[in-house]
């Protein structure tokens, strides 16, 4: 692994029965994504790029191949043991938000902060919610939010823990295009701001175009 | 630390945001219903222990023919108990020129520690309480003494060498002998006044008793340090030794109360595993994104069984207030209704909220949590992850491990527990084949009606599993219903006929068997009917198979009391109505052979003697053996006189004897009895209609106390029914919103909903007949000892009620779920 790689994959390979045989979802992928890096993994559907994210941030194991974050490697730990890395060095952006439907904006955001046992949760989140414009509206829930409000709390949740890799699943899959483009924007804003890694699977081009760099899959293979 | 915060965190939030709304709803229904029933049936157990305590006037007594050391009663005293003491035995009364033999009840002032005394003015006058007990020189009489002696209130009688005068009618006493010996009419005096009478002397007749009262566990630690310091002449007896027919009826009637109790349970157990279910399955996404965040599964998993210790606490204390609260109105009512007071609840209800709490939800509710705590993260990308499943044994294998354990902590029966586990897992398995098999055959009906049909049609076949279970679950709620509208209804008609209404009223014994013929006729021209009568022979048993009884080992300790006293036995052709040969075969109607005995088949098995034994009776210094030819079987609650010696007539006939009889005469001719006591002065009367009523009355109180307790495991029912058709709210909104938006009409989804629910509602009523049926029978058999015959409402009724209240309240239940606005719905999913 070179020096400043904070994500490297060696080998991967994800395959999964099915009632006409073995499925190969991904087919021995190999890849490092340096510190500070922004990176698209675009492909049709159907190409495995959610199963590489969901391997590449701990969610899933792969059937062979090795993953390392930063320097720790996710494949040889359980479950236990990924949630924790995740804890510490991990953010997410879904394209369906995620948001707890129980919980306000500022209680969503609180969430990861909590679990850290941080205790100046609430105001570390209130300031969040606030650069990502949304102040004035941390007691709202979810479901008084519009769509682009919702991601924004997502995102913001997501930033709160400064997290060395935020991964990000068709962030704006959701939205209509306007709001798309600024939730991109923010997203990217942010992204530099904090120097996080940035790891995007999107079927967006603008979106994609604006990173460092662009992984192209192709049933379960890197193509570019 | 972490997690005790995070888990409050989430409990508040959870709260506030109604997520834990229906099961918390379900837990609080379920121990609401068992505290109410628990604090309403602790109390009315507490009453009921009351009334049997009437039979003895106190809690314990202890009785001796010899005089009783005033230790027991300083003992008993320095313990906390209240205590009494009377003194009871025949004397000849005088009044001018007339005598009579009389029983002499001597009392202490604090007589009787339990039940009262019923006095009058007058010689059948109307009876009141009456305030303490008969002062120095005063006597309170029977109104047979009255009647005997010619005499009323005011009068003096003489007893030994005192003069008493005669202050009140004495209609009723607590510990009214109900059995047929040495009833001579009673007088109560003072027990001062004794030693004056100068009659009780060494060597005389004499029964003594010491009464105690007070506390349970007062009583029982009394108990036990007596009984090791008893003498062989003394014997002590309890409330739970009175084995008459009280005692029989508190003993069903604590069956029926725990029957309520235990229908509450499972039903509300039943709505408390779905409200589980549903809170689990709705959580999935939350805990994937917990564990997405950073959370590890024994962290989750870890407050989800802190969040439940919550919960668990929270349903416990709103669960028994409101239970309180609710047993407490039901109490006022009964009061109001059936005009006793009952005494205050002990505590145990509370720790039996708790334990139910409990028991629901780590019997129902935890494993359907700690499974969802196994949830993978990766649910966040990939919603279609199935949810993880719990095996069926593990699910069904706690619940009703938890549900069984605690069922069986309360009704503390085996048979009883496993009669009510059969109709249920029998139904809920009955249910689900033919759940299946309506969900199968509805597709044969969809095409032949309109939309709504078809759609309500389609929603039960679509949802295949979940209707099923649906139909298992109202299966159930209306079984119980069903149980306790119809048959319990029929139990307790058939229970209340135990105790005829025209029930013997008058015992009359002593009669000579010159007298008998004309005591028939009297009674045919007052009241147009002829007592029924036996003949009562006084007897002592001296020797079994030769064996004198000085040598004879019997089986116990009930033997062992038969064979101190004279027995009352009888000679007769016909096996009497209420008893039932077990063993042997009875003479027969004519019968003129040598010798027989019957015996009771529970005294045979006390005294260890079977068919062929031969016994010896001494019967007024002659000794008749005979050999037991037959066991009966005797209901001793038919209100009949019943005899555990039954003779062959024959020989027997010129033993020296007397005549008993029984005959009902309706009230408002009683004052007969007076004529009758002047006509045939030997002979006693005993009224048994304070006794009947009073009897009755325990009965009456009892089953009114079980209506109450119903009415609210009823009322429970209804609500368990409403949180089961809570579950499907989100799937029927989200459903709606899709028909409506599709262009649907709110009549015609609502149409649809109706069939469903009415469909469903008529095969669920169908199992609960079946149900009830066999749950009926299995429980008036087996538990109460009552014959039942099915009733011909069942059916229809189970049917028609399904229909008619499960497609009522689901349609009334899911019209807000029909009404909401499909955009708002839409944009929630």
């Amino acid at each position: 692994m070179s020096m400043d790689a904070v994500l490297r994959a060696a080998g991967l390979t994800k395959e999964v029965s099915s009632p006409e045989g073995t499925l190969t979802i991904l087919d021995d992928v190999s890849l490092e994504i340096a510190r500070g890096e922004s990176v698209a993994v675009v492909g049709p559907s159907g190409s495995g790029k959610t199963t590489l994210l969901a391997i590449l941030a701990g969610l899933d194991r792969p059937t062979r191949g090795q993953v390392w974050l930063g320097g720790e490697e996710l494949t040889a730990m359980d479950e236990d043991g990924r949630a924790l890395l995740r804890a510490r060095r991990v953010g997410f952006v879904f394209q369906s938000f995620h948001l707890i439907q129980s919980l306000t904006a500022l209680e969503n955001v609180m969430l990861p902060l909590e679990l850290a046992s941080e205790s100046r949760a609430a105001a570390v989140a209130r300031e969040t919610l606030a650069n990502v414009g949304l102040a004035a509206r941390t007691g709202h829930y979810p479901k008084q939010l519009s769509g682009g409000e919702q991601q924004r709390v997502a995102i913001a949740r997501a930033f709160v823990m400064r997290p060395e890799v935020l991964f990000a699943d068709e962030p704006t899959g959701n939205l209509d295009s306007a709001t798309g483009e600024r939730i991109g924007r923010l997203l990217f804003d942010l992204n530099a701001e904090a120097k996080t890694t940035l790891v995007l699977v999107t079927h967006e081009r603008d979106l994609a175009g604006r990173c460092d760099r662009t992984i192209q899959i192709e049933a379960g293979k890197v193509v570019r | 630390m972490k997690v005790l915060g995070f888990a409050l965190r989430a409990f508040r939030r959870d709260l506030r945001a109604g997520e834990l709304s229906i099961l918390l709803a379900a837990i609080i229904v379920a121990v609401t219903a068992m505290t109410a029933v628990g604090f309403f049936t602790d109390r009315v157990g507490g009453a009921m222990k009351d009334q049997a305590s009437q039979v003895l006037a106190a809690d314990l007594v202890l009785r001796s023919a010899g005089p009783i050391s005033p230790a027991y009663l300083r003992d008993a005293q320095a313990l906390g108990l209240e205590t009494a003491e009377t003194l009871s035995f025949p004397t000849v009364v005088v009044s001018g020129e007339q005598t009579t033999l009389a029983a002499i009840d001597a009392v202490s002032a604090t007589y009787p520690l339990r039940g009262q005394l019923t006095v009058a003015d007058t010689l059948f006058g109307n009876g009141r309480p009456a305030a303490g007990v008969p002062g120095r020189g005063e006597a309170w009489a029977e109104p047979g003494l009255l009647g005997r002696l010619g005499l009323d209130v005011g009068a003096s009688v003489t007893l030994g060498e005192r003069s008493l005068r005669i202050t009140r009618v004495l209609q009723y006493k607590p510990d009214q002998n109900i059995g047929f010996v040495n009833l001579a009419p009673g007088l109560m005096v003072n027990l001062g006044d004794v030693p004056g009478f100068g009659v009780v002397k060494p060597g005389s007749r004499v029964t003594y008793h010491q009464m105690y009262a007070g506390s349970d566990a007062l009583i029982t630690r009394f108990r036990e340090q007596v009984t090791k310091q008893l003498r062989p002449d003394e014997t002590i007896r309890g409330r739970e030794d009175a084995g008459d027919q009280i005692n029989a009826a508190i003993d069903r009637a604590q069956r029926f109360l725990t029957l309520a109790s235990l229908v509450t349970v499972i039903l509300a157990a039943v709505a408390a595993a779905m409200a589980a279910r549903r809170y689990a399955l709705r959580h999935l996404d939350n805990i994937a994104l917990l564990k997405t965040l950073g959370a590890t599964q024994s962290f989750v998993i870890a407050v989800t069984v802190t969040e439940l210790l919550f919960v668990v606490v929270l349903t416990s204390c709103v669960g028994v207030a409101l239970g309180y609260g609710a047993q407490y109105g039901l109490a006022v009512i009964a009061a109001e209704f059936v005009g006793f007071v009952l005494p205050p609840a002990s505590g145990q209800p509370f720790l039996l909220g708790v334990l139910t709490a409990a028991t629901v939800v780590i019997g129902f509710a935890l494993p359907h949590l700690i499974s969802v705590g196994t949830t993978p993260p990766l649910r966040v990308l990939r919603k279609d992850l199935p949810p993880p499943r719990l095996s069926a044994a593990v699910t069904y294998g706690v619940a009703l491990a938890a549900i069984g354990a605690l069922v069986l902590t309360i009704v503390r029966d085996p048979l009883l527990l496993g009669l009510i586990a059969g109709g249920v897992v029998g139904t809920a398995l009955v249910a689900f084949g033919l759940g299946w098999l309506l969900v199968r055959a509805l597709s044969r009906f969809r095409g032949a009606a309109g939309v709504a049909w078809r759609y309500g049609l389609a929603n039960i076949a679509r949802r295949g599993g979940e209707s099923v279970v649906q139909i298992v679950a109202f299966g159930l709620s209306l079984m119980v219903l069903l149980l306790l509208g119809v048959v319990r209804n029929d139990i307790l008609k058939t229970w209340e006929q135990t105790v005829p209404a025209n029930a013997p009223n008058q015992f009359m014994i002593n009669i000579e068997p010159d007298q008998l013929a004309g005591l028939k006729a009297f009674f045919r021209a007052e009241v147009g009917t002829e007592p029924f009568s036996l003949p009562l022979i006084r007897g002592r048993l001296t020797a079994v198979n030769g064996t004198p009884i000085k040598e004879y080992k019997v089986r116990n300790a009930q033997g062992a009391a038969f064979l101190q006293r004279e027995a009352n036995l009888t000679w007769t052709d016909t096996l009497p109505a209420s008893n039932v040969v077990s063993a042997g075969s009875w003479w027969g109607a004519g019968y003129a052979g040598p010798l027989q005995l019957s015996l009771d088949a529970e005294l045979a098995t006390n005294l260890g003697v079977k068919v062929g034994d031969d016994l010896t009776f001494n019967v007024a210094g002659e000794e008749i053996e005979a050999p037991v030819t037959s066991l009966r079987t005797i209901e001793w609650d038919s209100f009949q006189p019943n005899f555990y010696v039954v003779l062959s007539p024959g020989l027997v006939a010129d033993l020296p004897q007397t005549y008993l009889a029984s005959v009902y005469v309706p009230r408002d001719r009683v004052e007969m009895l007076s004529r009758l006591v002047r006509q045939f002065p030997g002979v006693t009367v005993l009224d048994l209609e304070v006794i009947l009523s009073q009897v009755r009355s325990v009965i009456d109180k009892a089953s009114m106390a079980v209506q109450y307790v119903f009415l609210f495991t009823l009322f429970a029912g209804v609500v368990v029914l409403l949180a089961a058709i809570q579950l499907t709210r989100d799937e029927r909104r989200f459903e709606s919103a899709i028909l409506h938006t599709l262009g649907a009409a709110r009549r015609k989804i609502l149409q649809g909903v109706a069939v469903e629910f009415i469909t469903l509602g008529s095969l669920a009523g169908v199992l609960a007949a079946v149900g009830a049926t066999l749950l009926g029978w299995g429980l008036a058999t087996y538990a109460f000892k009552l014959e039942y015959s099915v009733s011909a409402l069942l059916w229809p009724l189970g049917l028609l009620s399904g229909a008619l209240i499960v497609g009522i309240t689901g349609t009334l239940a899911t019209r807000h779920a029909v009404n909401e606005p499909p955009v708002a719905v839409l944009r929630d999913q």
